[in-house]
């Protein structure tokens, strides 16, 4: 579809609510070309469902204004009104539905399936309950619940579950994938533009679902590799209060905290966030965090810890110099 | 028919009386073999479930109000959320269609004196409200089921959800499967072989296809669930490995199962919608159903498509591509016999003369919303974007402009419509639009904005939102609209209510319908007609020689069967006279069935698997008492 014919259908009643307002998690607001085939996908099925929708209730509202002649509007009885079925009821949508399935289902399918080939990169994506683990074969890189990657390079996403089936979805940039456990699919991960692109959670996953966002992050190249190299760097320095309470389920790799169950600390002060999204990652946020997780994320695994207030700061402190 | 009869006239009647008269009281209730009470039992039983699934959307309502909002927790949402999904469609849509109306009028418009099993369909209804009342009681332990009505696996495995919450679902499903495959197969075998003489196919009300292709979708959709929850229990209870992938197992078994039931199930909860829209348009539009034999044929057809669509609701597993396209090839099929009835339903009201009183307004208001639904139906058949929105609130519009929009407003209809046949009394018609136009505002105000917060990327089953993601006004707008419809739906409560006592009453046949049941008082007699009607047209009760003639019969004493308790059977196809079937007489036997049943679900869910086994033998001996009261012959 040309920018115009989407500008037309834009300003169409719905598409005026829907283009312009919204987060950054719109799935017809498309960051890449996948996405954008299922965005055209839909304005026109909306144009035809438009004009589907205008001419049942004229119908009906003809069958309302004329109620007390006994006739079709061009005259006629039983025997037209049976053609009429026929032929809006069957032939018809015989036809869109055909060229329906023809152009989304035979075509548009292909611009947004797995990528079959390599791909210049590729990152494994495990969903947690209730955060995602993202990981960067060949680097060592481990991080959690942003996705960096490249602007206008293809990246293959290989995700899969740790616990329970979640669903990866970045609306603006592509389709989503169920995470099964025992299956690893695939998934195309692009971006035509810089830019931040939240996703969320798609399948119900127990109690915090509601909290299981991501970022993917697209930046230029340079800033991409500046990114990944400093990420792949070990902590500087270990911190024994961290080591004691925090390493039975955190990694700070270069420390002796090695430990899986929850998210790989080890750059967490250079993250946009806490929590999979729930909180922005700002001291004060830090601070409530670590000290009632519970209260900002009920149900989560993360337990309440026994710290006195010297032993907090400390802690907070170390967390923020992770960068 | 109360005409001031002859005496030989009265005595038959009288002796039809006799013959069908039941106890009267509570204990009659109980012992009920009469397709009228149960119907009006199930009718009242899943009013109380409606009202509880009602309340569960509005407290999810109100929590999704604004972004952030704490007024219900994680915990209670799932659960709210879980038992919405259960309660509507297990609980309130099943029963209320084929329990309540399928039982109260199948007979009566197939000119019948009873279901093919009575004492079956009481055991039907018992069942029900014992797996009714065994799911509900999870409340009161606080561990409702919680995870979600779809109750995916590996979610659901005791790993990760500990309490007896899964228990509760999946054993309360297995429980009321039971209740509607005995209530379906009744359906079947009263519209097989109960037909009045001379109704032959092509002249069996389209309500009653649509009753039979929802049966017969039940009894093939239903072992797929049973099968999928025993599983489950299986794995839960005795450490199965059903869907273990570490063990040979598969969690995508539990989906495929799962949605070959739940898809069939869709078209399960629509049809009998269909059904009363086509009873409700030819009586107000004065004019039999448009393009008839199609719109038989396309009831028929989309039980059987509906087979062969689930995969749709697993286009983002990453199954096979081939497999995709084959479903959402089946998922576009299924869309042509639904054109089909629309365009009937629309060209009937045009050539027609049609009034535009409550009920066929609760028609036009379902014509509207089951278009937007399908239309937007459609879209998911176009993976790419189903990929895209599935599990958004994209489909939760989608689904409630079907479920709600387009199943439930017939529903309401037709309460409307039958009240005076049920009741004897007119329903206050000024209310009634009120009432329309509240409830019709009401879901456009709560289901419409929920495809464009779907759109903007709010994802489904969610207990709260971050502001800022543009989703804030929708969802307050919805949430104003559930309280809208909530009080159109309580209006409508009031209008039966008041109504009921202080209604006019309307005699026969207030709004000159087509079908058998106008035919008879109202309410009807528990020998529902006199003289068992022959028929020779698809809508009898405009066939004023006909009824004229069972007139006369009366006074002939022919087809009036007063000599017992007893109904003509008739042949499968063209509804001759095959047999005169004794039916039973009322009996205490279901009840007590069903109660050994709920006994032994109970004790099923609290792992006392050998006291649950003598509750089942238990439940075997009532049977033996219910065989030793056998009828002499016939199909009781």
């Amino acid at each position: 579809m040309t920018p115009r014919l989407r500008q037309a259908w834009i300003l169409l009643g719905l598409g005026t609510l829907l283009a312009g307002c919204g987060g950054n998690q719109n799935t017809v607001a498309p960051a890449s070309h996948p996405e954008r085939s299922v965005a055209d996908v839909f304005w026109v099925m909306l144009g035809v469902s438009c004009v589907g929708f205008g001419v049942i209730v004229t119908l009906l509202f003809l069958g309302w204004a004329r109620r007390d002649r006994p006739s079709l509007p061009g005259g006629g009885g039983e025997r037209a009104a049976t053609r009429v079925v026929i032929g809006l009821g069957v032939a018809l949508p015989i036809v869109l539905l055909v060229s329906l399935f023809i152009w989304s289902d035979l075509f548009v399918l292909r611009s947004v399936a797995a990528p079959t080939g390599r791909t210049p990169m590729t990152v494994r994506v495990t969903g947690h309950q209730w955060w995602w683990e993202v990981r960067y074969p060949g680097s060592g890189v481990v991080t959690a619940n942003e996705i960096h990657i490249p602007v206008e390079t293809k990246v293959t996403a290989l995700v899969t579950t740790d616990d329970v089936i979640h669903s990866f979805w970045v609306p603006e940039l592509n389709r989503k994938v169920d995470m099964i456990p025992g299956v690893t699919n695939r998934l195309l991960l692009l971006a035509d533009k810089p830019g931040v692109f939240r996703g969320q959670c798609a399948e119900f996953c127990g109690l915090q679902h509601a909290h299981m966002s991501v970022e993917v992050i697209a930046e230029p190249r340079p800033m991409f590799d500046a990114w990944l190299a400093r990420n792949a760097k070990p902590a500087p320095r270990t911190n024994a209060l961290f080591t004691r309470n925090c390493s039975g389920c955190h990694q700070i790799r270069g420390t002796s905290a090695k430990a899986d169950v929850g998210p790989d600390l080890t750059h967490f002060a250079s993250r946009r966030s806490i929590a999979a999204l729930t909180l922005p990652n700002t001291p004060a946020n830090l601070r409530d965090w670590l000290r009632d997780p519970q209260h900002v994320k009920p149900g989560n695994r993360m337990p309440d810890l026994p710290l006195k207030q010297p032993q907090w700061v400390a802690l907070q402190r170390y967390l923020e110099s992770l960068r | 028919m109360a005409v001031a009869a002859p005496s030989r006239e009265r005595a038959r009647i009288e002796a039809l009386e006799r013959a069908w008269l039941e106890r009267p009281g509570a204990l009659g209730w109980l012992t009920t073999v009469d397709h009228k009470r149960i119907g009006l039992l199930y009718f009242w039983t899943t009013l109380v479930f409606f009202a509880a699934g009602g309340i569960e959307a509005l407290l999810m309502r109100t929590q999704l109000a604004q972004s952030g909002e704490r007024v219900i927790g994680p915990e209670t949402y799932d659960q709210l959320m879980t038992m919405h999904g259960v309660t509507m469609i297990f609980f309130f849509i099943i029963p209320m269609t084929t329990g309540a109306f399928g039982n109260y009028l199948v007979p009566l418009m197939i000119g019948a004196r009873d279901m093919a099993f009575p004492r079956l369909n009481a055991l039907s209804y018992w069942l029900f409200l014992g797996a009714g009342i065994f799911m509900y009681s999870s409340f009161l332990v606080h561990q409702a089921p919680n995870a979600g009505w779809f109750d995916y696996v590996p979610l659901a495995l005791r790993r990760y959800d500990g309490g007896a919450n899964v228990d509760f679902y999946a054993l309360g499903l297995i429980f009321n499967t039971v209740s509607s495959t005995i209530g379906a197969l009744n359906l079947i075998v009263t519209i097989f072989k109960l037909r009045a003489p001379g109704m032959s196919w092509n002249r069996m009300p389209l309500f009653c296809f649509a009753m039979l292709a929802a049966s017969l979708s039940l009894i093939f959709a239903l072992p797929a669930l049973t099968a999928d929850c025993i599983f489950l229990e299986l794995q839960r209870k005795l450490g199965f490995h059903f869907f273990d992938q570490a063990h040979g197992g598969d969690p995508l078994l539990w989906q495929h199962l799962f949605w070959i039931f739940g898809h069939p199930e869709v078209y399960i909860i629509v049809l009998p919608a269909f059904g009363i829209a086509t009873s409700i348009i030819p009586t107000f539009a004065r004019h039999r159903m448009v393009a008839f034999p199609l719109v038989a044929m396309a009831e028929l057809l989309v039980a059987f498509i509906g087979f062969g669509v689930w995969a749709h609701h697993m286009f983002a597993t990453g199954i096979a591509t081939t497999t995709l396209v084959f479903f959402a090839a089946a998922s576009m099929l299924v869309v042509i016999p639904s054109t089909i009835q629309i365009y009937a339903w629309l060209m009937t009201v045009n050539v027609g003369t049609p009034q535009f009183r409550a009920p066929l307004m609760f028609i036009g208001g379902f014509i509207l919303f089951f278009v937007i639904g399908g239309l937007s139906g459609i879209m998911f058949a176009a993976i790419p974007f189903d990929q895209a929105t599935t599990d958004t609130y994209f489909v939760v519009a989608h689904f409630h402009f079907i479920i709600f929009g387009a199943a439930v407003f017939p529903l309401l209809g037709g309460i409307y419509y039958w009240f005076p046949k049920v009741t004897g009394r007119m329903y206050d018609e000024r209310l009634a639009q009120l009432s329309f136009w509240l409830t019709f505002v009401g879901t456009g105000l709560t289901f419409f904005p929920m495809h464009i917060v779907g759109l903007l990327g709010m994802t489904r089953r969610i207990y709260t939102y971050d502001h800022g993601l543009g989703w804030d006004a929708y969802n307050l707008v919805e949430t104003i609209g559930g309280f809208v419809l909530a009080a159109g739906l309580l209006l409508i409560g009031i209008n039966i209510v008041l109504s009921y006592r202080r209604g006019v009453p309307s005699g026969r046949d207030p709004f000159h319908g087509g079908t058998l049941e106008w035919t008879t008082t109202s309410p009807p007699p528990h020998y529902n007609f006199a003289v068992i009607p022959t028929v020779s047209s698809p809508y009898p009760n405009w066939d004023e020689a006909d009824r004229e003639e069972d007139l006369r019969k009366l006074a002939r004493g022919e087809l009036v069967l007063a000599d017992g308790h007893e109904t003509p059977e008739t042949t499968v196809n063209d509804g001759a006279i095959s047999a005169v079937a004794e039916m039973p007489p009322e009996s205490p036997w279901p009840v007590l069935a069903a109660g050994t049943v709920t006994a032994a679900f109970f004790l099923l869910l609290t792992s006392h698997y050998a006291t649950a086994g003598m509750a089942f033998a238990l439940m075997l001996l009532t049977l033996v008492g219910w065989n030793l009261h056998e009828p002499e012959e016939g199909v009781g």
